[in-house]
């Protein structure tokens, strides 16, 4: 199990035990997370699933594919040099104690 | 309205595998799409994989398997077909699509120009101008006070915004909800609704390949920005008016069908539209739950391109495979109250739009009027009545209402 941390809006932090292999939208879901809406259900189409990054994380993920650069062209909320979209964020082992901080609006 | 098939299918050359339960039920007839819920209930209890014997085809009805089906796009193919004709032993009725009825890596490239042409950036440049159009569709209703919710709402809203941002030509509009009607009746068995539907559809296609034509599409919108890709080399000259086709095709009937469905599930779950009232900021999601309660778009096919086996039952290759969308989001192991119309619900992971490297690339599309739509109805109206006769329209993959008649107060 990893531990990911989601931080609200209004600072509230929540953390969840992800389990290896999911994307974090997922263990987001699964543990009821509110803020991360995934209307497309991680099929990368909608841009739903935002996240800001932790900047102390932001390297250690796997680099951005070009659809998601494209699709966070489209965040509702501000895109932010640590964006991400966290159904392309996959679990493992070396993410524990991620930090992610969920945007204001989604849609 | 009376339906009968006008030509029995082929003898099956192989008897389909043991263990596997038999149902005399045919989701493609009348009496199906007027109730077609305990039969989904049936199909479900019956197996994970369920055998038609009306049409010689394999079902799954259960969310884990409908979901199974459309996440292995290699064992499931598109290519031959998302109808029950195979189109390595038929020739389909007309040009196959380039991204429905394609695998990848055919696929791949079609979809990412779709895709890049209908992203969420797109959706943003266009967002104020359909929620203006909703507003004053809502006013004029209201000034009205009674109308019918299907003709003058659900397929009205779209005609005013979805034609415009594909960049057609204000003649032959007419053409565009008759067509639609064909693609989707043509998915079904060679029944009435589909054999009528191709019989009466020259205009209609006469009519779309030539809207689908570089000259004949206004600059700025999704067909022009299509056939923009054929510049850089994307795509080639010749396969973008078929990509345009897939919007003409796929991009309005289906906005009717799921902005009908939310209307109808306002006006019968009065407690939800009062949540809604309350806080007009449920708009998307309740567009996006009655996607999922009333799955306008209620089945697609596949075919194994392999023997596989799948719920335990072994399916041989070459064989269709009919995914009933409805029901998987209505399955009780997927969904809790699931014949419950919960506007809050977390609805993501719902097949509504499908799933996997098909699914449904206009759904942003189709998101947006819904959400304009019920945002405007949440602002301005106090009540939503049926004050008529409830009629339902049938097509053999859409479920959908031909007329409510419906009355609205002002807020």
């Amino acid at each position: 199990m990893t531990t990911i941390t989601f931080i609200h809006p209004d600072n509230r932090s929540e953390d969840v035990k992800a389990e290896e292999g999911a994307s974090v939208m997922l263990a987001a879901l699964t543990h009821g997370v509110d803020g991360i809406v995934a209307e497309c259900g991680g099929n990368a189409v909608c841009a739903t699933c935002h996240v800001y990054v932790d900047d102390a994380w932001v390297a250690k993920l796997d680099p951005m594919s070009d659809d998601e650069d494209a699709l966070l062209d489209g965040t509702a909320s501000e895109r932010l040099p640590n964006s991400r979209l966290s159904c392309q964020i996959k679990v493992s082992p070396a993410l524990d104690g991620l930090v992610v901080r969920v945007p204001e609006r989604q849609s | 309205m009376n339906l009968t098939d006008v030509s029995a299918p082929a003898a099956h050359p192989t008897a389909p595998a043991d263990g596997i339960a038999h149902l005399d039920i045919d989701p493609f007839s009348i009496a199906f799409f007027d109730d077609p819920y305990p039969a989904h209930e049936a199909m479900r209890e019956a197996g994970p994989v369920i055998y038609l014997d009306r049409w010689n085809v394999y079902g799954v009805a259960r969310y884990a398997e409908v979901y199974a089906v459309l996440n292995d796009n290699r064992t499931f193919c598109s290519s031959r077909g998302v109808g029950l004709s195979d189109f390595a032993k038929e020739t389909p009725w007309r040009p196959p699509s380039l991204i429905l009825e394609a695998d990848p890596p055919a696929h791949t490239r079609t979809r990412a120009v779709l895709s890049k042409v209908l992203s969420p950036a797109v959706m943003k440049r266009l967002r104020d101008g359909f929620m203006a159009a909703a507003e004053a569709k809502v006013d004029e209703l209201l000034a009205r006070g009674q109308f019918d919710a299907i003709t003058e709402l659900a397929e009205a809203y779209p005609l005013s915004v979805f034609p415009d941002a594909l960049g057609l030509k204000p003649e032959g509009r007419e053409h565009l909800i008759p067509y639609a009607s064909l693609v989707f009746n043509a998915f079904g068995p060679p029944n009435e609704l589909r054999q009528q539907a191709i019989a009466r559809s020259a205009p209609h296609q006469a009519y779309v390949t030539e809207q689908c034509q570089r000259d004949n599409l206004t600059p700025g919108g999704f067909g022009a920005c299509i056939h923009a890709f054929a510049e850089t080399g994307d795509i080639t000259p010749a396969e973008a008016p078929l990509l345009v086709r897939s919007l003409l095709s796929a991009g309005l009937d289906t906005t009717v069908y799921g902005i009908g469905a939310a209307v109808y599930c306002l006006a019968r779950f009065p407690e939800e539209w009062q949540r809604l009232r309350q806080d007009p900021s449920l708009a998307r999601n309740a567009f996006e739950e009655a996607v999922r309660f009333e799955s306008p778009v209620q089945t697609f096919f596949r075919t194994t391109t392999r023997e596989v086996e799948i719920g335990g039952v072994t399916i041989p290759e070459g064989e269709k495979v009919l995914m009933f969308l409805g029901s998987a989001n209505r399955d009780v192991r997927r969904w809790e109250r699931p014949d419950v119309y919960d506007i809050s619900r977390k609805v993501s992971g719902h097949v509504g739009f499908g799933s996997g490297i098909h699914m449904c690339v206009g759904q942003l599309v189709a998101r947006l009027e819904g959400e304009a739509v019920l945002t405007a109805l949440a602002r301005k109206v106090a009540t939503i009545e049926v004050n008529g006769a409830v009629k339902r329209r049938y097509n053999n993959t859409l479920r959908g209402l031909e007329s409510l008649p419906i009355s609205i107060t002002p807020a």
